[in-house]
């Protein structure tokens, strides 16, 4: 029922994206620049969260990089099997039905023959590369804007849709946590849900020291830096922009015209 | 009469010639500039040596001038002359560094440029891959490449996984803009300090 309502607050969202609102949440094809509403708040969340990263997280991310390849890879790859829970709902809201269905067969091959994921059986048999979708993907697919840009303590960079997103998530959207939280079951508990997220972040950190290092040395504002790659990421990611493929977001960009103009 | 006209269509002939002799394509200018990175990059030479033998390679094969006014964005039309010149002077500086600095992590990245594709005359969107190794994953990387002049064509952004260089660097600069009422010396002082550390 709760994630009915998440639903309909996206779905009056998205029309009245569609009817051209010029408020905060509209849709449009061109590149707009960041929302920074709390701009103040962000970068006081994010100060909080680099200090975090520098004593936690990235001491942490750097000792799982240092475990053996087979026990990091087969961390990541039940991760990302785990990940198809919420990414085959969203398939099928994006009406992208027939990656509904590979993704499944991949769920059910990677879970079964794969041992709980750990083992990516589904690539070696041929299936398609996995893209992962979320609600607030499936919300941007339906027209609703972005919103505002949030840094969330811990939780780190996100936006009003991808909040709701993330709601929608813990109202039943995502199957592990209704299993896990309210399941009421043996096996699974809110405890090992937690733990599962808390690996999934620090496996997505030690993958991204480098560039996160690189990106932070090179910067001349590394909030503002940190924001639009987040931002160009989700962006890419709703339009379902393939890794590397040379899309429309190129041609959008008039900075470069004005340039030859003058 | 007949002979100077004669020596006068084979001279046009003999000049376009060379004119196209000198035009390069985007995909081959590409492949050839990071092959030359690649050999810096595999040198044994110190990382001050790498960076500055980088920078001179930026300087021939990036619009350093053309991506600084990018990056400004909308703020360029209220430069005067002078602003324009000390901008374009410090973003140079700026960009070496940065650029040469974020290239200079990598030891012998392998490049492999996979297509172009022709958005219009003045640009080319060419496609290649970092290879991957034991340390990090295949990475996709895009290259703007501005075709205005084909014999001399120039890098005006890196995409890389979909991610684009400018953007974020346009981005960044607004920021510091908006923060200071718009004050151009600020963004001037930012420069300035980041060229120094």
């Amino acid at each position: 029922m709760k994630i009915i309502k998440i639903f309909l607050i996206a779905i009056f969202f998205s029309s009245s994206a569609l009817a051209g609102s010029d408020g905060e949440i509209k849709l449009s094809k061109k590149v707009e620049p960041a929302k920074d509403c709390f701009e103040k708040v962000n970068r006081a969340s994010f100060a909080l969260n680099q200090g975090l990263d520098k004593v936690i997280f990235k001491p942490v991310a750097k000792g799982y990089r240092s475990l053996p390849s087979p026990i990091k890879s087969g961390t990541s790859n039940a991760l990302t099997n785990l990940s198809n829970l919420i990414t085959i709902p969203n398939n099928v809201l994006q009406g992208e039905f027939k990656k509904a269905g590979i993704n499944s067969g991949r769920l059910v091959v990677n879970t079964t023959l794969g041992i709980l994921g750990i083992f990516d059986v589904a690539d070696k048999m041929g299936f398609p590369e996995y893209e992962k979708e979320d609600y607030g993907q499936t919300f941007g697919k339906w027209g609703m804007g972005p919103g505002c840009y949030l840094v969330l303590p811990v939780l780190g960079p996100t936006t009003i849709r991808d909040t709701l997103g993330s709601f929608a998530n813990v109202m039943g959207g995502d199957p592990y946590y209704s299993l896990s939280v309210n399941g009421n079951n043996e096996y699974l508990d809110g405890k090992l849900y937690a733990a599962t997220k808390t690996i999934s972040a620090i496996d997505f950190r030690a993958k991204n020291i480098e560039t996160l290092d690189n990106l932070e040395k090179n910067s001349v504002d590394f909030y503002a830096s940190v924001r639009s790659v987040y931002l160009q990421d989700r962006e890419n990611k709703i339009k379902n922009i393939q890794r590397g493929s040379i899309e429309v977001i190129y041609k959008e960009d008039e900075g470069w015209e004005e340039i030859d103009d003058k | 009469m007949k002979k100077l006209f004669s020596l006068f269509i084979l001279l046009t002939i003999s000049l376009t010639n060379i004119n196209n002799a000198f035009s390069i394509s985007p995909d081959v200018f590409i492949q050839s500039t990071v092959n030359r990175a690649s050999l810096i990059l595999s040198k044994d030479i110190s990382k001050d040596d790498k960076m500055n033998q980088l920078k001179l390679i930026a300087k021939e094969t990036v619009d350093i001038h053309g991506i600084g006014f990018y990056s400004l964005g909308a703020a360029r039309k209220d430069l005067n002359e002078n602003q324009k010149k000390t901008y374009s002077a410090l973003f140079e500086k700026y960009f070496l560094k940065s650029f040469s600095s974020r290239l200079a992590e990598y030891t012998n990245p392998e490049i492999e440029v996979k297509n172009k594709e022709v958005l219009s005359k003045t640009y080319t969107i060419v496609s290649s891959v970092l290879i991957s190794t034991a340390e990090r994953p295949e990475v996709n990387i895009n290259w703007r490449v501005y075709t205005k002049n084909p014999d001399n064509p120039l890098i005006r952004d890196l995409i890389i996984e979909g991610l684009s260089l400018a953007r974020t660097q346009k981005e960044e600069f607004s920021s510091i803009l908006s923060s200071n009422d718009n004050d151009i010396n600020a963004l001037f002082k930012v420069l300035e300090d980041f060229s120094k550390n």
